[in-house]
């Protein structure tokens, strides 16, 4: 019989368990104790939010000057590189 | 030029036909592709540096450098790596190189506390309920689709993300806000896995909190 686990080794180990590296039987331990605590289940749900709204910020725009900089740039970049 | 080979990604999905093309029209001297490659590329690379170095004129100046570093060495790129991986790896190179010159950055090597992440426990000796949440995890509204029509919440996320110290800051941008995965980003910032996952699981703690007490005070805002 597993020894259960308490919230702290939960909470250590969310990000082990979001990147799959864990082993096989602390797996199975964490995902007992998910299924019997609502605070942890919150806490998971909670980190998946966040995790979920940071991949949705945009960079923010890109000035059309820096563009043309840039462009010249690499006009006068490349002639030199190849000349 | 820095030593940026590539590492060896094989067994990994194949690059798509798109950015291969793309590489190709590069090599050529394309300028509609370096166009293409800027418009995609250059604000994830500048908030990177900016990440890094702190002066956004410096960030400004490692990007342009980074740029320079792919005009010239497209000739040699291999594509076992993403072209975005290789432009961030080029772009912390250079930052590193820079601020090491002129010292304007924060230091990199110094490893921040540990940030505050508002998770308490109950002692490991408690009689009932050892190692046990202290307190209650509040329940808020976790689905993403609710936030993302408000603009404030994410500008407050964006926020948040700012206000990490710059080694969390890195790891948190590269992994959640670009999506690399881990092996990536340990190439990028050159850390272990065990660091990085360190990093990234304690920044994403900070998140949580900040954004669970925002929309904590949301819900009483509402009421």
């Amino acid at each position: 019989m597993n020894e259960p686990m308490a919230c702290r080794a939960f909470v250590d180990l969310v990000t082990e368990y979001l990147d799959d590296v864990m082993p096989q039987a602390e797996r199975a331990r964490f995902e007992q104790h998910l299924q019997e605590c609502p605070h942890c289940r919150r806490y998971l749900a909670q980190i998946r939010m966040t995790i979920s709204l940071s991949g949705r910020l945009h960079p923010g725009v890109l000035q059309s000057g820096t563009r043309e900089e840039l462009l010249a740039c690499f006009r006068e970049w490349h002639t030199a590189g190849t000349a | 030029m820095p030593n940026i080979t590539p590492p060896d990604l094989a067994g990994r999905e194949p690059h798509d036909r798109e950015e291969r093309a793309l590489v190709q029209a590069l090599q050529h001297g394309d300028e509609s592709a370096f166009a293409t490659v800027v418009e995609r590329y250059h604000a994830s690379m500048l908030r990177l540096a900016t990440a890094r170095v702190g002066d956004p004129q410096l960030a400004e100046e490692i990007v342009q450098d980074a740029w320079l570093a792919l005009v010239r060495g497209i000739g040699q790129f291999e594509e076992r790596a993403s072209l975005k991986t290789w432009l961030f790896r080029v772009v912390m190179y250079r930052a590193r190189a820079r601020s090491d010159r002129e010292r304007r950055s924060v230091p990199f090597s110094r490893f921040e506390d540990e940030p505050d992440d508002g998770a308490r426990f109950l002692p490991e000796d408690h009689p009932r309920w050892p190692g046990h949440w202290a307190e209650a995890v509040p329940e808020v509204e976790t689905a993403p689709e609710a936030m993302l029509l408000r603009q404030e919440t994410m500008d407050w996320l964006k926020h948040l993300i700012e206000m990490l110290p710059p080694r969390y800051r890195m790891v948190l941008i590269l992994r959640d806000v670009e999506g690399l995965c881990a092996a990536d980003v340990c190439d990028i910032l050159s850390l272990t896995d065990g660091v990085e996952r360190v990093l990234l699981h304690r920044a994403r703690a900070k998140i949580r909190q900040g954004m669970v007490d925002y929309l904590q005070e949301g819900d009483v805002g509402h009421r």
